[in-house]
């Protein structure tokens, strides 16, 4: 009876994470149609001027409102991070689970470029690439996708390797079935959860090595900014007006927490 | 055992080497003309041109990467393009400044996390432990910026007890370094500590579902001494390799907290080199970086079979 009402009830850390995240969600989008004030515009010739009413977060570096400016960031850091995690599972599933199935040379050649892929620090990855190609946007979604997507592929893969020998796949070779629709049809199904909490975890690793770029000056370039740029540009401001760097770096610790947290309730679940 | 080692020893070697061609391509040949990168877009041709020559770039990849793979391996990493000085003369104290941070930082987080990691264990779901765990799994969610800016305001803004900028010189003395230490290493500890402490916690929380530790319960053994003595024991080789395996994460957290508190170190060396583009410079710190991390992994890996208790018996089709 117990145990009943257990299962049907969400545990609190569960609800909570899942409740910031559609909150993060919400603000992106509503960013998209109306902001309290142009992110971009300077509403007053103080740098870093305290919170005040209708400021409510105060002023940044050049006078612009933080607030405007947070909700601004919301939606850049909340894309690249999809963005990038998007794509590094669409490349890790996909070669992952390929070369489980086919196995041979294939395996061997992806296995063994993943293990120099995951071999290297990845932030160093990072000061390298935008040391050759300059940073922007899309040159730090492209670096973390590759960068995560071969953790990606080692679990994809160590999943389909479980489910390659199961009869019903041998019975579904054995009907002539192709590798593509083995794929999809029949292995995805039973992955798909796995890989889902999985999204979670990469897409929060995701969210701190971009914004830890954008911190130290390499990734999103004035004058947009992601949280981490944002953090980065109001360091100066820490006696007058701290919130200016401090709401953006907890923005992204708390997106980062919860993302973790939902990772622990999902595993738990599983196992009970 | 020493065939398995000297195998994975023979791995990271060759890892190495593809790393270095990796660098060496994206620094050398992605960028295309290395020349016109170094000198900007309103460079004359003719200075292109010197540049060029003066680099050698007239001669092939091939040559190059070998040249600078050799000089690299005796310590010769060419010469900066921005100061036009050699770069091992830029090297070798920031090298050292980062490596005390590194090293002070393992040196305090390690003992703390594993403490701290055993003592959760031993008082299993109180509230204390619920707190902990919680608080572990934040604090190592959290971005490394948020705890170091977090702190700064506190002890450097607000109370004013310690520089916010981390200024090391040649003739400060004992006390000096250490005040411009304590915050750069407090906002690492904070993050690796949490981190080894939970994945401490789990360790321990597998081992203690085993079979002989059951028994060690039933045989009525105190918690405590069961969690301290049986399981921690039998916890060593997996301990070791997670220690090592987070002092190899430090590396991103180096490059966060040496930008944040302008510590003179390899990565702030490195950041600023990537803005001014000054290739060669990038190219000696990334292998530097990778090099420690590869090495770091390997001793990971080599620590977990050491310590693992099915390798020492005999078993020779494990080989593999």
């Amino acid at each position: 009876m117990t145990t009943a009402s257990i299962q049907i009830r969400p545990s609190s850390t569960l609800v909570f994470s899942a409740a910031l995240l559609v909150f993060v969600g919400v603000v992106a989008l509503v960013s998209l149609v109306a902001l309290p004030q142009d992110p971009f515009d300077f509403i007053t010739d103080e740098p870093f001027m305290p919170p005040a009413a209708g400021i409510w977060l105060g002023s940044d570096y050049l006078g612009r409102d933080v607030l405007s400016r947070l909700m601004d960031g919301t939606r850049i850091t909340l894309f690249m991070a999809m963005t990038a995690t998007l794509l590094a599972h669409l490349i890790g599933d996909t070669l992952g689970l390929t070369a489980a199935i086919r196995g041979g040379i294939l395996d061997a050649a992806l296995s063994r470029i993943v293990d120099v892929l995951l071999s290297l620090p990845k932030i160093i990855v990072g000061l390298v690439v935008v040391a050759a190609l300059g940073s922007s946007i899309w040159v730090i979604i492209g670096i973390a996708a590759v960068v995560y997507s071969a953790g990606v592929f080692r679990i994809a893969r160590a999943l389909g390797t479980d489910l390659k020998n199961m009869d019903y796949i041998m019975l579904a070779r054995s009907r002539g079935e192709g590798t593509l629709w083995i794929l999809f049809g029949e292995i995805l199904p039973h992955v798909i959860r796995p890989l889902a909490t999985d999204f979670a975890l990469r897409a929060s690793f995701a969210i701190l090595f971009m914004s830890s770029l954008s911190f130290i000056g390499l990734g999103v370039q004035p004058p947009l900014a992601d949280w981490g740029g944002m953090a980065r540009e109001n360091l100066g401001g820490l006696s007058t007006n701290p919130l200016a760097a401090i709401a953006p770096a907890i923005a992204i610790a708390l997106v980062s927490i919860a993302l973790n947290l939902l990772v622990d309730a999902l595993d738990d679940d599983a196992r009970h | 055992m020493a065939n398995i080692i000297l195998w994975r020893l023979g791995a990271t070697l060759l890892i190495l080497l593809v790393v270095s061609l990796l660098v060496f391509w994206a620094c050398e040949i992605l960028p295309g003309d290395v020349a016109q990168v170094a000198l900007g877009q309103y460079a004359t041709p003719e200075n292109v041109r010197a540049l060029r020559l003066e680099m050698g770039l007239d001669r092939p990849a091939i040559q190059r990467y070998l040249e600078w793979l050799v000089g690299a391996l005796q310590g010769d990493w060419g010469r900066s393009l921005v100061t036009k000085t050699p770069v091992s003369s830029l090297l070798s104290e920031r090298l050292a400044n980062t490596a005390l941070l590194a090293g002070v930082t393992t040196l305090i987080a390690v003992p703390l996390a594993v403490l701290l990691g055993v003592v959760t264990t031993m008082w299993n779901g109180r509230a204390f432990d619920r707190a902990a765990t919680v608080s572990f799994l934040a604090l190592s969610a959290t971005p490394e910026f948020l705890l170091a800016t977090l702190l700064v305001l506190l002890f450097a803004v607000n109370l004013g007890w310690l520089p916010a900028v981390a200024y090391l010189s040649t003739g400060s003395d004992f006390g000096q370094t250490a005040r411009a230490l304590l915050l750069p290493t407090a906002s690492l500890v904070i993050v690796v500590t949490a981190q080894i402490a939970r994945m401490t916690r789990a360790i321990l929380g597998s081992i203690l579902s085993q079979p002989y530790i059951e028994m060690a319960v039933l045989k009525g053994i105190p918690r405590q001494r069961i969690v301290g003595y049986h399981a921690l024991r039998n916890a060593v080789g997996p301990l070791a390799n997670v220690v090592a395996l987070n002092v190899a994460y430090l590396v991103s957290g180096v490059v966060v907290v040496e930008t944040i508190f302008a510590y003179p170190g390899l990565a702030r060396l490195m950041i600023d080199s990537v803005q001014s583009r000054d290739l060669p410079v990038v190219q000696a710190c990334a292998m530097i970086f990778c090099a420690t991390y590869v090495v770091l992994i390997l001793l990971a890996d080599v620590l977990a079979r050491l310590f693992d208790p099915h390798s020492l018996a005999e078993r020779p089709t494990d080989a593999l």
